[in-house]
């Protein structure tokens, strides 16, 4: 696995100390996640079963799991993207519903419209009921926080996949979301974009205060993130019943965290180990 | 972070080196044949001027007939007509094939009723349109609307099943529906393989042109056709057929360009 040079995560630790008053227009109102027995088959076979756990404002949770073991499946369901799950999933204190307004998704693929520029496509994000001059400073904004002001003007296929996906972030925090929902957004980038964009996604989450559920399938990422990982999976290495919360830990330590930091290695060979994947 | 410029330059060093080189490249066998033609009527002397007349009398005969403004009123009413039908039926085409693109109970309901339409082929209606509505400009209009209709129809319908779901689902996610998320992501997506539609459309309009112009008119290209066969005037005859080329070349060109201009906005 991968790790940074220690002088770099100095850097940025300054650098996201430096910036704790949030700016108004980023800032959003984090909200909470309850999963009550949440479930989900699809046609009449379980990929998730009886999970139940309370995030709460603000919180950092990584969902780790093997693929196909429903992660994305669970984070869909938050943002409103999937109805046929069963028991009940509260945002704030009222039920999700379809393609929920209080969140915003950052899918595995950037997904940005190739006719738009990058600052059009930021705009997609914005609600509906923002004046114009506001929603443009807030794209400004945005398009600095994320490091594209420069770019703003180009075509999706003019950026590499990295400033796609930081595009597509930027997109994501346009609503402001009360929760934002990330589907393995770095999954497809290279291993130092990838180390780049977990700290933006941290010095992000500094300046807005939102609640993050992030789905991965990367134990570093994970521990370098999150301030609880769920870990979902089967019985054993069947899942035939479907998947179901493992378990559930804290990460010891405050962000931003050394990622050669010896104290989470017990912590990480434990997560490896549920994933079915000796550490050694 | 690199910066991954992808956006390909064209080959400019190739491009200025001729300018207008490929519009000198195109005209080389129309003028060849040209010079073919002037050869086996003029020096050769190889046929009849009733079975091929020298170009220079084909010139002649367009000019005559500009002249007494005959040719004037044949060229503007066969483009007016061809102007109208292409819009009646493309309009349709992207309306119905909008509606069936997009929601699965109208496709579940039409789509097969369109399909059996689709299977006559299309100058089987002929005798029926004569019969309901005549062939006055109202038929032939109808008559090309329903030639221009089907390439439309059948390119914006299936562009429409095959948008990106990806797209269609992140213009959700972020509150598109409706009509607003056709303007934004679905149509926008679509332009393309529209246009590719829209050219076949307008090919098909001037084929159903001259087919209704042939069976019943008194003004029109097609009438220019059928009346300088009665008459033996095969100059005029040959005048009509190479100004539909260059009619039908010309409005092609024309929605070419509109499609660069689109394409560069929305491709």
């Amino acid at each position: 696995m991968t790790s940074a040079p220690a002088v770099d995560r100095r850097q940025y630790a300054a650098a996201s100390t430096q910036s704790v008053v949030p700016p108004e227009s980023v800032a959003a109102e984090s909200l909470s996640v309850t999963f009550n027995d949440v479930g989900r088959a699809f046609d009449g076979r379980t990929v998730l079963r009886n999970v139940s756990l309370t995030v709460t404002p603000g919180e950092v949770v990584a969902i780790l799991g093997s693929s196909g073991c429903g992660k994305s499946t669970l984070l869909r369901a938050v943002g409103g993207l999937d109805e046929g799950f069963t028991g009940d999933i509260v945002i704030g204190d009222s039920p999700v519903t379809r393609y929920d307004e209080r969140t915003a998704v950052g899918f595995q693929e950037p997904r940005l419209l190739p006719w738009r520029s990058i600052r059009k496509n930021v705009e997609l994000g914005l609600p509906r009921d923002l004046s114009k001059s506001e929603g443009q400073s807030r794209v400004d904004e945005l398009l600095e926080l994320v490091g594209l002001a420069e770019r703003a003007h180009l075509r999706p296929r003019e950026i590499s996949g990295g400033m796609a996906q930081r595009a597509s972030l930027a997109r994501a925090l346009a609503r402001q979301p009360g929760v934002l929902l990330l589907d393995e957004p770095f999954g497809a980038l290279d291993a130092l974009t990838r180390l780049k964009m977990q700290d933006l996604l941290l010095d992000v989450h500094a300046k807005t205060g939102t609640t993050v559920l992030l789905v991965t399938h990367d134990v570093n990422e994970a521990l370098q993130l999150a301030d609880r990982i769920l870990l979902l999976g089967g019985r054993g290495t069947a899942t035939a019943e479907g998947a179901t919360v493992k378990s559930l830990v804290s990460v010891p330590g405050i962000r931003p965290r050394d990622r050669a930091a010896t104290d989470l290695a017990q912590l990480r060979s434990e997560l490896y180990a549920g994933l079915g994947v000796s550490s050694r | 972070m690199t910066t991954a410029l992808a956006a390909p330059a064209a080959t400019p060093g190739r491009a200025k080196s001729l300018p207008g080189g490929r519009i000198l490249l195109g005209a080389a066998v129309p003028l060849l044949i040209l010079g073919l033609w002037w050869l086996v009527t003029g020096p050769l002397n190889l046929f009849t001027p009733t079975q091929l007349p020298a170009p220079q009398r084909v010139l002649d005969a367009g000019l005559g007939l500009l002249e007494d403004g005959a040719l004037y009123a044949h060229v503007g009413i066969s483009v007016q007509r061809v102007l109208f039908g292409f819009l009646l039926g493309a309009i349709t085409g992207l309306l119905l094939g909008s509606l069936l693109g997009l929601s699965r109970l109208a496709d579940g309901l039409l789509h097969p009723t369109v399909g059996a339409f689709r299977a006559v082929p299309s100058l089987a209606w002929v005798p029926l349109i004569l019969l309901w509505v005549g062939i006055g400009e109202d038929g032939k209009v109808l008559l090309i609307a329903i030639g221009a209709f089907f390439p439309v129809f059948t390119s914006v319908h299936s562009a429409l099943r095959h948008v990106d779901p990806h797209l269609v689902e992140a213009g959700r996610a972020f509150g598109y529906h409706g009509t607003r998320l056709l303007t934004t992501v679905q149509l926008p997506a679509v332009v393309p393989p529209v246009f590719s539609g829209l050219r076949l459309a307008l090919a098909q309009s001037w084929l159903f042109l001259v087919a209704a112009e042939l069976l019943a008119s008194s003004e029109g290209l097609g009438f220019l056709l059928i009346e300088s066969q009665n008459n033996g005037r095969v100059d005029r005859l040959l005048l009509a057929i190479v100004l539909l080329a260059i009619l039908g070349k010309t409005t092609d060109a024309l929605l070419g360009i509109i499609e660069r201009k689109a394409l560069k906005t929305w491709a």
